[in-house]
């Protein structure tokens, strides 16, 4: 785990840059904001989501937080900072290193009543700890019959980051979002993020929080209506972020970034595609999926992590039972190669989706693929 | 060893008080007979350090310390801080032994007539609580007979007694109040027993009918109340460790005067959980007890294959926690400690481990024959020679409080009620459909509600291929 930060602070990537800028930016959001004088106001998902966290620990004491580095340490990606100062350390937990031992506890914590956020430095390390998230978080409100309830969220980066190898890189969305009793929740932008983790810490389940560490230090435009700290995003409700009506992209977490990049790109080829973010893995958003297919009449799934069980593959049969008339032509789906992920740079870019993936499986979609390419 | 001081020296130099260091480079002989004096205590530690090193009288000019105001006391001492504070040094290369001289004692206050051993302290209980506490433990020896008898039967699919362990069942039941939180594992219902459970909760719960409070949605045996706050049992190993360490962290911040108890078996002390919890619990200062059931088996698993340890109690110390080892069949020696356990817990905010040593006389459950591993012989003399409910019936009986008659009285009427409970469960209706899709979430999502309606939907248009006795 130290080696990622490690490696981190010295390759200086931009997902640290902002630790190097003053304290100021990292304040709840309603008073960092009055510096900026331009009407379109911006802030990064780590803003968003350090200051939804503030926000919901002021609003309700239960509610605390637990995890590796979370306290002195501001939080390995610095989600936590200014918390521990802020709520001190019987509500901010720097743990031991133990995964299993600090997910028991959470749960055990919210059986009794609190609402405590557990932080996984990556959710590669939640799988020391996933018999708790299963067998005690998941499923415990439906074996006790409604006696034992779990309101804790299960936060942290998943999925790949840049040069971390194997251990750093997997996303978890497919595994979590199989089980039952738990809700997956994957916020791309600074809105996603302050409105959905707001949403999971109210939420009498247990939630799956997934983040991104690339994603931390993007800057978003949000509106007024975000920053009030009131503002919750409705947990199984995708959104449109782009509409089209020649092809349906279905992407959560950093590859909604990429598939409104490939949007771009095909609109200049006379391709008008509709980019969905998913926002919520499970429950999914069947309804609005199966509607935009029914307009479009085909679908490009994307996502970062291994194809076999993935997201897409749900998605897929989702539309096949539900539109299956509605298609057009076979639905491409976009995932990680099927390879533990490599380090190498070169190794690493062609073992993740690339925006032109996305471009050439919506084309293919489209039956405009350009022929002789040997992954077109 | 000499060579790596050597060197140590150059590059350390800011090392204070290494005088007794080069005492000892210079005399290596002196240092080797040393070395070899302390085998003879192998157990010892720093705490315990001679003072045999600086016997060489040897003074070093060239490693002249520079005074410093935190080692006020000079060279002799040869403590040094590191982080987790200050530690004394040793030439002697001193390995801790693997297991003690002897073993840790176990505290015991009935010997085996039920007559309280001169000299021992305990605490007092009166003929009331006595008497509860004697007709919950034979309730509870009835109960798991008859219920084992019922699933022999086939009326019930599964059972797992507590033969043997009803001592600590309801002892350290007893020692609590209702407000603690109980996290068991799955051999204590005698806890439950003791807070109110009756014969017919517990029946409903082994049937899994319409009345059971899981609305039957897992095994026999994995009861769950929250009125009588005892934390529904799961049947994954020690995870309910770090569930009462966490249960017990929101006690604490609630300032309640109540603390988190967990029991789990010599087995379950192998498990992940069970260390980090423990830990944890010792770092947070929560106050939790651990009730360890060291019942020498794990289903096949006899303790020599689950640790080599001096069983469980030693480990306490390990992670800063107090422990005690107590007869795990003897009453009133669990209530004691219990009662002591629970006051160190909440009033000093500390966890408590108590290691009680059993024996497991039913099998593992109805689904083992323990025989296939272990003596017949051992397991008949545990049960007749050293049966805890017959220890504690002795205690009551010479107090005057008990005698035969009321002991007849007391099985039959226990039996009857069991029977009777029995009978009533099973024809009590089984939980209806509705119950498949509800407790999922808080709040049924709609996938789970088109799929009730759907099942709906299939129930009506092959209602011969649909069991007529469960409700919809």
């Amino acid at each position: 785990m130290w080696g990622v930060i490690r490696q981190k602070m010295s390759t200086g990537s931009s997902s640290l840059l902002n630790i190097g800028q003053p304290l100021q930016r990292i304040r709840p959001a309603a008073s960092a904001f009055r510096n900026y004088s331009s009407a379109a106001k911006e802030m990064t998902v780590r803003e968003a989501l350090n200051s939804a966290l503030d926000e919901e620990m002021s609003a309700d004491p239960t509610v605390f937080l637990m995890g590796e580095e979370v306290g002195e340490y501001q939080g390995a990606y610095k989600i936590s900072k200014g918390l521990l100062e802020k709520y001190g350390p019987e509500r901010v937990l720097d743990t031991p290193i133990t995964e299993a031992g600090f997910t028991g506890i959470g749960v055990g914590a919210a059986y009794h009543g609190l609402r405590p956020v557990v932080e996984f430095m990556t959710f590669n390390f939640s799988m020391q700890a996933i018999d708790h998230i299963i067998n005690s978080a998941a499923k415990s409100n439906y074996m006790s019959a409604g006696q034992l309830s779990v309101p804790i969220v299960f936060r942290g980066p998943n999925g790949a980051a840049a040069g971390v190898g194997a251990q750093h890189s997997q996303c978890y969305a497919s595994w979590y979002a199989s089980c039952p009793g738990l809700k997956v929740l994957t916020p791309y932008s600074s809105e996603d993020a302050r409105g959905l983790l707001k949403s999971a810490i109210r939420d009498p389940d247990p939630v799956v929080f997934l983040e991104n560490e690339l994603l931390y230090g993007e800057s978003f435009p949000i509106s007024a209506e975000v920053l009030d700290s009131s503002f919750c995003i409705p947990i199984g409700k995708a959104k449109i972020e782009k509409e089209g009506k020649d092809v349906t992209i279905t992407a959560f977490s950093k590859m909604v970034g990429y598939a409104l990049k490939a949007a771009e790109i095909l609109s200049k080829e006379g391709i008008s595609a509709e980019v969905i973010n998913l926002r919520s893995i499970r429950p999914l958003d069947r309804a609005t999926i199966n509607a935009s297919v029914r307009k479009t009449n085909r679908l490009v799934t994307v996502e970062e992590g291994f194809p076999q069980h993935g997201v897409g593959a749900e998605i897929c049969t989702s539309v096949i039972e539900d539109s299956f008339g509605y298609l057009d032509a076979p639905v491409e789906r976009i995932a990680g190669a099927d390879v533990p992920m490599p380090y190498a740079a070169n190794l690493e870019r062609l073992a993740v989706p690339q925006v032109e993936d996305i471009v050439r499986a919506a084309k293919r979609a489209c039956y405009r693929a350009e022929p002789g390419a040997a992954t077109a | 060893m000499a060579l790596w001081m050597r060197k140590s020296l150059k590059t350390f130099n800011n090392f204070k008080c290494i005088m007794g260091s080069f005492a000892m480079i210079n005399q290596t002989s002196s240092w080797s007979s040393s070395f070899i004096q302390n085998l003879r205590n192998p157990y010892s530690h720093f705490g315990n350090l001679p003072t045999l090193f600086y016997s060489s009288g040897v003074e070093s000019t060239t490693a002249q310390n520079q005074s410093d105001s935190s080692f006020n006391s000079g060279c002799s001492q040869q403590v040094m801080d590191f982080p987790g504070g200050k530690v004394r040094f040793s030439p002697e290369m001193k390995f801790i032994s693997e297991s003690p001289e002897e073993r840790v004692h176990c505290y015991q206050v009935l010997d085996e007539n039920g007559k309280p051993i001169t000299g021992s302290n305990y605490i007092q209980v009166s003929e009331e609580v006595a008497l509860k506490m004697y007709s919950n433990m034979a309730t509870l020896q009835i109960m798991d007979t008859i219920f084992y008898e019922a699933q022999r039967q086939g009326r019930i699919s599964f059972y797992a007694t507590t033969i043997g362990e009803e001592a600590i069942n309801i002892a350290s039941a007893a020692a609590l109040t209702t407000d603690d939180l109980v996290f068991p594992q799955y051999r204590e219902p005698g806890v439950l027993l003791w807070r109110g459970f009756t014969m017919q909760e517990f029946a409903n719960q082994c049937f899994s009918n319409k009345a059971d409070y899981g609305k039957g949605r897992q095994m026999p045996i994995h009861y769950g109340s929250n009125k009588h706050n005892y934390f529904t049992v799961a049947s994954t190993i020690a995870t309910q460790i770090p569930h009462a360490v966490g249960a017990a962290y929101s006690l604490k911040m609630d300032k309640i005067d109540a603390c988190a108890v967990t029991y789990f078996g010599d087995g379950g002390t192998s498990e992940g959980d069970f260390h980090a919890a423990i830990n944890f619990a010792a770092v947070r200062e929560v106050p939790v007890i651990f009730i360890c059931r060291n019942n020498g088996w794990a289903i096949s698993t006899p303790t020599s294959d689950q640790f080599r340890s001096d069983g469980v109690v030693v480990r306490g110390q390990a992670y800063g926690v107090r422990s005690i080892r107590v007869d795990g069949n003897d009453g009133l020696a669990l209530y004691s400690a219990v009662h002591a356990a629970r006051n160190m817990a909440i009033n000093e905010h500390r966890p408590i481990l108590i290691e009680a040593l059993t024996y497991r006389v039913g099998h593992h459950s109805t689904s083992d024959d323990s025989t296939k591993y272990r003596p017949v012989d051992e397991i008949e003399w545990w049960k007749l020679a050293r049966d805890p409910v017959t220890r504690f019936r002795k205690w009551i009986e010479n107090n005057g409080w008990w005698n035969g008659e009321r002991e007849t009285q007391l099985r039959n009427s226990v039996k009857e009620e069991l029977l009777h409970a029995i009978q009533v469960a099973e024809k009590v209706e089984k939980p209806p459909v509705a119950d498949i899709f509800t407790d999922v979430y808080d709040v049924p999502p709609s996938n789970l509600r088109v799929q009730e309606k759907l099942l709906r939907e299939t129930i009506e248009r092959h209602p011969q291929d649909y069991p007529s006795d469960v409700p919809k």
